[in-house]
């Protein structure tokens, strides 16, 4: 029968509707790879926190002391976890490569005799702790600070876009090398907060800070469209106030901006973070993240690669999935996309 | 019609104007100013609907949100219920939105995407009234079924609905309070006619019932002719005549009404003779609007005075303001 009355509702009316969040977490159920992506990161989070375990049930090593004379059994045959190099000069020693079976020293040791399957678990903590945390600090500060600027206007956008641009005129490593530099060498007091020099803070705060403007000036353009949208003159009709307009109407439509940097900041974060401890102006030794296992391998580069190369593939595959699934996360919340194979 | 003048007029706008600036430029030269709405008065007097028309461009929207102070007027007064709203700020005129309310065009626009429908509706209430929780989900769905929706459409999102149930939202949120006067903005322009046609008369309904005094904004002019008790008739910013809707449209004053007129397609077949009058030329710029009698480029009766010295709004006895040196263009 055809339906005469063209302005009748033509889904039937349900309890629970499909509203937008409802939708876009469909469509990323529906998405293959960033379940892919969302799985791994999952693995590597899991076994990151599982660190300890495997350093007490599989390695039964220490991964922060040294163990320069130690010895261990494989296959019957005991044998030293620092061999005298044979090869080239034969100058120094060689620690042992990978037994590539569970237990000590799966991965080798590096040049201090410690376990490289451990340290790399263990560093993967770090590294997962200070991107995160790091990643946090930086929404948080971007979220207020652009939706700020953008909401009020006039001169508190000109002050705060201004300070925003010192920070973006900076080259984003020289800004984190300066800062690590500066701040490493000694503690830093913040209000009732003390950071020592050499705790995870300091690289959670440092990262945090340096990609700021990169979150912020999106936030604010959002925003500043927003403040254009009809809804808002609709609610400034209504009588609403400054307030009640910028939680009720601004605010859930930037959370969707929000989301769809995490997953992206989180792989800056990362490569940020590691690159910081390659040199050294990081995480502190003894303490392991993957870009101070990369610089302890870099020695071994020749004689034991996989010292440099099993952290430096954690990273790439822990960025690539992050990657994926921010693809997948933009997509699923941009509503002119429909969800993929459909 | 009740459109009988009463004490006072609801809303009074008294050489009304609302200036937008160009192109921000250190140097004067290059700045332009568009005079979206030049020094337009208007008496809106209680229980009567104003149909406002004009072709795209003409300031009928920018008037809309002048009325309602959705924007900051350039210079003029306006009043409503006597009080002076011109120069107030938008928190002095939180109190009076209980009794003027807007409704929008586009409702896709109008209403936040991301907010069940029962939630836009409860915002009057949130803030204007008091009210507990049951209170409010039972004055929405009052509201609901007041403009014929079901009141289980509050658990949904505006993107759930067709475009005639989405404006029936708007109608219902702008009706919430009970106000005065509702200001509609082209309410209908973006809808199918058969739905179009369903608005009106919803419209129509809520008036008698709640009294209400609309200022209905639209270009098409068998809507405004439907609903209107009296019109008003823009032209580049400015009123050119205004007067009881039969009146208007039967016998125009001023020439760009005949033409708008005649624009409108006849169903009659054999009326289809009557004259048309096909405007030459386009809008002019409102940045540089012509001189003397804004309509003298396109108007078929001008003369070297319509040149020269822009025509007031004057009574032709009938009840009728028109703004031209040569009336009697029907």
């Amino acid at each position: 029968m055809v339906n005469v009355i063209a302005d009748q509702p033509t889904v039937p009316v349900r309890r629970a509707t499909a509203g937008p969040w409802r939708t876009a977490w469909r469509k990323l159920k529906g998405d293959r790879s960033a379940v892919g992506a969302f799985g791994v990161l999952v693995v590597i989070v899991i076994a990151s926190l599982a660190a300890p375990l495997y350093a007490q049930y599989v390695s039964h090593t220490d991964p922060f002391a040294t163990n320069l004379n130690g010895e261990i059994v494989i296959g019957g045959a005991t044998q030293p976890v620092l061999q005298p190099s044979t090869e080239g000069l034969g100058l120094g020693m060689t620690p042992i490569g990978p037994t590539w079976r569970i237990g000590p020293y799966l991965l080798g040791a590096d040049n201090q005799g410690r376990d490289v399957a451990a340290r790399l678990l263990y560093g993967g903590r770090d590294s997962l702790l200070i991107s995160g945390a790091a990643a946090v600090l930086c929404l948080v500060l971007a979220t207020f600070l652009g939706v700020v600027s953008g909401f009020f206007g006039g001169i508190v956008d000109v002050g705060l876009s201004r300070i925003l641009d010192v920070l973006w005129a900076f080259p984003i490593f020289l800004l984190a090398i300066s800062l690590s530099i500066v701040l490493i060498a000694q503690s830093i007091q913040i209000g009732p907060f003390e950071i020592r020099s050499g705790s995870l803070w300091l690289p959670v705060f440092i990262i945090g800070i340096v990609y700021v403007p990169y979150v912020a000036r999106p936030i604010r353009g959002h925003v500043l469209t927003l403040m254009q949208a009809e809804f808002v003159t609709a609610a400034i009709g209504l009588g609403a106030s400054p307030w009640r307009i910028l939680l009720r109407d601004i605010m859930p439509n930037v959370v969707t901006r929000i989301i769809v940097f995490v997953p992206l900041i989180l792989a800056l974060n990362m490569m940020t973070e590691s690159s910081l401890s390659f040199l050294s102006i990081g995480v502190q030794p003894p303490d392991a993240s993957w870009g101070t296992i990369i610089q302890d391998g870099q020695g071994l580069l020749y004689s034991r690669p996989i010292v440099a190369l099993a952290p430096g593939l954690a990273i790439v595959i822990t960025v690539l999935a992050l990657n994926i699934l921010g693809d997948g996360v933009r997509d699923a919340l941009d509503p002119k996309s429909s969800p993929r194979g459909v | 019609m009740n459109a009988l003048p009463r004490e006072r007029p609801l809303l009074r706008a008294g050489d009304l104007s609302k200036h937008y600036h160009v192109g921000r430029s250190v140097f004067p030269a290059q700045r332009r100013t568009v005079h979206a709405v030049d020094t337009v008065s208007l008496d809106i007097w209680p229980g009567e609907t104003l149909g406002i028309v004009g072709e795209s461009g003409c300031g009928k929207s920018t008037l809309a949100r002048c009325l309602v102070r959705l924007t900051n007027i350039t210079s003029g007064s306006l009043e409503f219920e006597g009080r002076d709203i011109a120069d107030a700020s938008q928190r002095q005129l939180r109190p009076l939105r209980r009794q003027m309310q807007m409704v929008f065009q586009d409702p896709s626009a109008s209403l936040n995407p991301r907010r069940r429908v029962g939630d836009l509706l409860a915002d009057p209430f949130r803030i204007h009234e008091r009210l507990s929780a049951s209170e409010m989900a039972d004055r929405v769905a009052e509201l609901l079924r007041r403009v014929e929706l079901s009141p289980e459409h509050a658990s949904r999102y505006p993107h759930e609905f067709s475009g005639g149930q989405r404006q029936r939202i708007g109608i219902a949120r702008a009706l919430a309070l009970r106000p005065r006067l509702i200001v509609a903005d082209e309410p209908v322009s973006a809808l199918d006619v058969s739905i179009q046609a369903q608005i009106v008369n919803l419209l129509a309904d809520l008036r008698e019932e709640f009294n209400l005094t609309y200022v209905f904004i639209a270009h098409d002019l068998s809507v405004v002719r439907q609903i209107s008790t009296r019109v008003a008739v823009m032209y580049l910013g400015s009123i050119v005549e205004s007067g009881p809707t039969d009146l208007v449209f039967a016998t125009p004053a001023h020439h760009y009404t005949a033409a708008l007129r005649s624009a409108v397609p006849i169903p009659c077949v054999d009326r289809a003779r009557r004259s048309r009058q096909v405007l030459k030329g386009d809008l002019p710029s409102p940045m540089n609007p012509p001189s003397g009698c804004r309509f003298h480029t396109r108007c078929p009766a001008s003369t070297s005075i319509c040149r020269n010295e822009r025509p007031l709004l004057q009574s032709i006895g009938d009840g009728r303001l028109v703004a031209c040196h040569h009336p009697g263009g029907g």
